[in-house]
């Protein structure tokens, strides 16, 4: 799978669609996500990877709305959403698949995708379309979501997001309880939702799945930012030693074009 | 016989237990809040109505039009306000903020109404009279209107539950409220929707038990709250039907109670209540299959 | 480029843990005195105020308990009604059976202590709403039963017997001796309660239960012990009540208003603390007083007043204090002191201003 090219060029060229700018979170006492910086262009795949406590879902929760920044400031097409309620920015364009699916176990598969509608932008995702992408969907879209597999109930999650047709679609932990073979047949489904003209920002602790959809990666460790980049651009001694945080980093001049795309 | 019309009896009041309760299934089931005001607000309804219609002169029936809007705006308004600042604050919050509400109201009541009990009149034979079944059973034509607007009741709601918008917004946010609002609803507006169900047909309880019986300061808890509570347990949480279910055992159990002796009505009542609360806490209609 | 940032550790500075700020010593003294010159209210004092401060120290007792229960326990009784009524009625049985009803009191204190064991069994499982109306529930059917039978007074009541040749002066002095003792003996067993390992787990319970769980802490005995001396508390009280009215009438012992007035002294004094109950019965003695002649008004504004510090001012009026001077009458907390630390700083933690949210 060939990483999409990025639309507005590399280096500062175009607004991004959604951009987060010295972001500091606190969990309590902790500092969970410390002045981090991104930028995500229209029709890329964001990928923020790192291991458990890196920051990376608070950062993503963050954005949608659900914490509040200590410090820093959530843009949407440069308008400042920092201080929108989560729903609002839900109106917005910013869809959040969370961690753990978090579907409505009490109703259907149709009805936990009704909601996804209730507040929906126009667009042209709607739930027949969904259940033409997911063929699984139609035939069970009475049962109750909670009766369904891990698998089922992530692409039910998604196709919710889907149908109130966002700008962005922020993935957590798509993989986290599935096969490796239910993944990456969800992570397959990815050409068929850029191809509407959405952008993705996803948190996946599967690095090598990350890598292979991402356009670029971001990785987190303790709240900070430890890599940039894009996947052609990174060696994979690179990305351990930014998981991990080892002092010790390959010798020799790191690969051109594999440092952070903007300064400081 | 007299035991058949007893049963009968408990039957329909059943449906009057069933206009309270639902009220508080519905706050219970999607907020998890107790609101210890529930049955008080009830009483506020009725003196609301009795007061409508001694200014306007209206007749009584159409007082419901007016009071039961008023309360739910007021139950929207509540909640928005007082319900929600408490919930932030905690389950302990929640339950000394309605106790305090529901303290406060009963004494105003109290204060501005004296603590004589009032009726609705009706005048309408209707509400008076009733009919025969065989020579011994007598039941009240007020009754089975009570009984059959409980069923018009809950069935709306059930409808409205199933099939609305905001029904599915409301079951949702029981659910999950955090993932309510990713889908770009405001849990807020939500639960306050469910709190304006809840009050207007706790409302409607109030006006239809003034019309059957006489309204207190001292009502809304003597009677109204823990019935209602007590039909929704033994009936079941979460189940709107249940509810009804509830009711109509707690109507038996106190009419059979009132057969062996007239002042064993309240407590065969609280007996099953107790007896279910210990035994069986799901209440009768859960099943194993629900998640 | 990968960054990685090491905060050197601080080193462990020296420290002591001590029990309280001042000498214990002192306030004990201080108590005391004022316990003595109470105790000698009766001989220089009004009959018309020593009433008055017997129905404070009738509702600072069950405001001590009920703050117990919601503020330690984390259980909200609106039922403890039941064990004010049970009370009176021991008293009244006793007392129509030839004891003097003073002599009853200790068991009045007991016999409710007792009732609330399988009373405890029938609600412990139940989560707060349904423990709450359960509770409620109880009362009323207590309430019920005992109304049946007439040879204690049935539905209206009775006079309390057992006060034949009482010099009236005399048995106001007995009464209010007999409301300050029960206060009295009320405040000192929850000092020592909390100062105990009871406390330990019921202050852990009151600031975060699920982690007082986690740790080990015997939550189930903490709570039923708690509800079996609340319990007794409010049993003591009611008894008193019987003696300051002279009569039992089950709608009076049996009335929710109980639940009311210690519920929301408890709240507006400060939920969680042994002083709380203290200042909240002080404010509503004020407020009944001066609004005596307005019946419902000092319940509807003592209402009020609950809800907004319920809201506003969780930790309630001796909350407010407390904050600003550090103060505390009863010593149940602990002081770390660093080394070169004039005054010590305070372990407590804060509570939690929001419990995180459902579905987080």
């Amino acid at each position: 799978m060939t990483t999409p090219v990025k639309r507005d060029g590399e280096v500062g060229g175009g607004t991004p669609l959604l951009e987060a700018r010295d972001l500091t979170v606190n969990h309590g006492q902790l500092r969970a996500v410390d002045a981090i910086s991104l930028r995500v262009y229209p029709g890329e795949v964001y990928a923020m990877i790192g291991a458990n406590g890196a920051g990376k879902s608070t950062l993503l929760r963050t954005i949608a709305g659900l914490h509040q920044p200590a410090a820093g400031a959530v843009l949407l097409d440069g308008q400042d959403l920092t201080r929108v309620r989560p729903e609002r920015r839900a109106r917005q364009g910013i869809a959040l698949v969370p961690e753990g699916r978090r579907l409505f176990g009490s109703l259907s598969v149709e009805e936990n995708l009704k909601v996804g509608t209730a507040y929906a932008r126009k667009g042209p995702w709607t739930i027949d379309r969904v259940y033409e992408t997911f063929t699984w969907m139609k035939d069970r879209r009475n049962q109750r979501t909670a009766q369904l597999s891990g698998g089922e109930q992530q692409t039910v999650a998604i196709g919710r997001a889907l149908v109130a047709n966002p700008r962005v679609l922020l993935l957590d932990e798509l993989s986290l309880g599935l096969a490796p073979v239910i993944v990456q047949r969800i992570y397959g489904m990815l050409p068929q939702i850029l191809a509407t003209g959405l952008t993705v920002l996803l948190v996946e602790q599967d690095v090598s799945q990350a890598l292979k959809v991402a356009s670029h990666i971001h990785c987190l460790l303790e709240g900070r930012t430890t890599l940039e980049g894009r996947p052609a651009d990174v060696t994979a001694e690179q990305v351990e030693a930014a998981y991990f945080g080892l002092a010790d980093a390959p010798a020799g001049p790191p690969a051109e074009g594999s440092e952070s795309l903007w300064p400081g | 016989m007299a035991w058949v019309n007893a049963i009968i009896q408990g039957v329909l009041t059943g449906g009057l237990y069933a206009l309270f309760a639902c009220g508080l299934s519905l706050m219970f089931g999607v907020m998890k809040v107790v609101n210890l005001a529930h049955g008080d607000l009830a009483v506020v309804a009725g003196y609301i109505a009795i007061g409508v219609i001694t200014v306007t002169h209206i007749p009584t029936l159409w007082s419901f039009l007016i009071v039961v809007p008023v309360m739910a705006a007021i139950g929207y308004a509540l909640q928005r306000t007082l319900i929600q600042a408490s919930l932030d604050r905690g389950v302990l919050t929640t339950l000394i903020v309605t106790f305090g509400l529901s303290v406060v109201i009963e004494n105003a009541l109290l204060q501005f109404f004296t603590a004589n009990s009032r009726g609705i009149g009706v005048g309408l034979p209707l509400v008076t009279e009733s009919f025969s079944l065989g020579s011994q059973i007598q039941i009240a034509y007020l009754l089975v209107v009570i009984f059959a607007v409980a069923v018009l009741v809950l069935s709306g709601l059930q409808y409205f539950l199933s099939r609305s918008k905001y029904g599915r917004l409301i079951r949702a946010a029981a659910d999950d409220q955090e993932a309510v609002q990713l889908s770009g609803a405001d849990y807020r507006h939500v639960f306050g929707i469910c709190a304006a169900l809840a009050f207007g047909t706790v409302a409607l309880g109030g006006i239809a038990y003034g019309m059957y019986s006489q309204l207190s300061p001292t009502t809304g808890t003597d009677t109204i709250l823990l019935f209602a509570f007590a039909a929704v347990v033994i009936g079941g949480l979460g189940s709107l039907w249940g509810t009804l279910l509830g009711g109509v055992v707690l109507g038996v159990a106190q009419q059979i109670g009132a057969q062996v002796n007239i002042s064993y009505e309240l407590l065969a009542g609280y007996f099953v209540f107790l007896a279910v609360l210990v035994l069986r806490p799901q209440g009768l209609t859960y099943r194993r299959a629900q998640s | 480029m990968s960054t990685v940032t090491e905060t050197p550790a601080r080193p462990a500075a020296g420290f002591r843990v001590t029990r309280s700020q001042r000498n214990v010593a002192w306030t004990g003294i201080a108590v005391l005195a004022v316990v003595v010159v109470m105790a000698m209210f009766p001989y220089f004092v009004y009959s018309g105020t020593t009433s008055v401060l017997v129905q404070a120290f009738i509702v600072l007792t069950m405001a001590s308990m009920w703050n117990l229960l919601a503020g330690y326990a984390g259980l909200v009784s609106v039922g403890q009604q039941a064990f004010v009524g049970l009370g009176a009625y021991f008293v009244l049985i006793l007392a129509i059976n030839g004891i003097s009803p003073f002599a009853a009191l200790p068991v009045a204190a007991i016999g409710a202590g007792v009732v609330a064991l399988p009373l405890w069994w029938l609600v412990s499982r139940l989560r707060s709403g349904y423990f709450a109306i359960a509770t409620w529930v109880l009362a009323a059917t207590i309430m019920l039963i005992i109304e049946r039978f007439s040879s204690i007074g049935g539905g209206t009541g009775m006079p309390l017997p057992g006060f034949a040749g009482f010099d009236p002066t005399l048995l106001t002095a007995y009464t209010y001796w007999a409301g300050l003792a029960v206060t009295v003996i009320t405040l000192l067993v929850i000092y020592l309660i909390l100062r105990g390992r009871l406390g330990l787990v019921l202050t852990a319970i009151r600031d975060d239960e699920v982690a007082a769980r986690s740790s080990g802490a015997r939550v189930g005995w903490a709570r039923m012990l708690v509800f079996l001396v609340a319990g007794a508390g409010c049993g003591a009280a009611g008894g008193v009540l019987a003696i300051s009215q002279l009569q039992v009438q089950p709608s009076a012992v049996f009335s929710v208003q109980w639940t009311a007035e210690m519920g929301f002294a408890t709240i507006i004094g400060g939920l969680g603390t042994i002083e709380g109950p203290i200042i909240g019965t002080a404010v509503y003695m004020v407020l009944q007083q001066t609004l005596a002649t307005y019946n419902a008004w000092y319940l509807i504004i003592l209402g009020l007043v609950a809800i907004v510090i319920a809201l506003f001012a969780r930790r309630g009026l001796w909350g407010l204090v407390d904050s600003r001077l550090n103060v505390r009458l009863f010593p149940v907390g602990y002081w770390l002191r660093l080394d070169g630390e004039a005054n010590g700083r305070r372990t407590r933690t804060p509570r939690p201003r929001r419990p995180a949210k459902h579905g987080a």
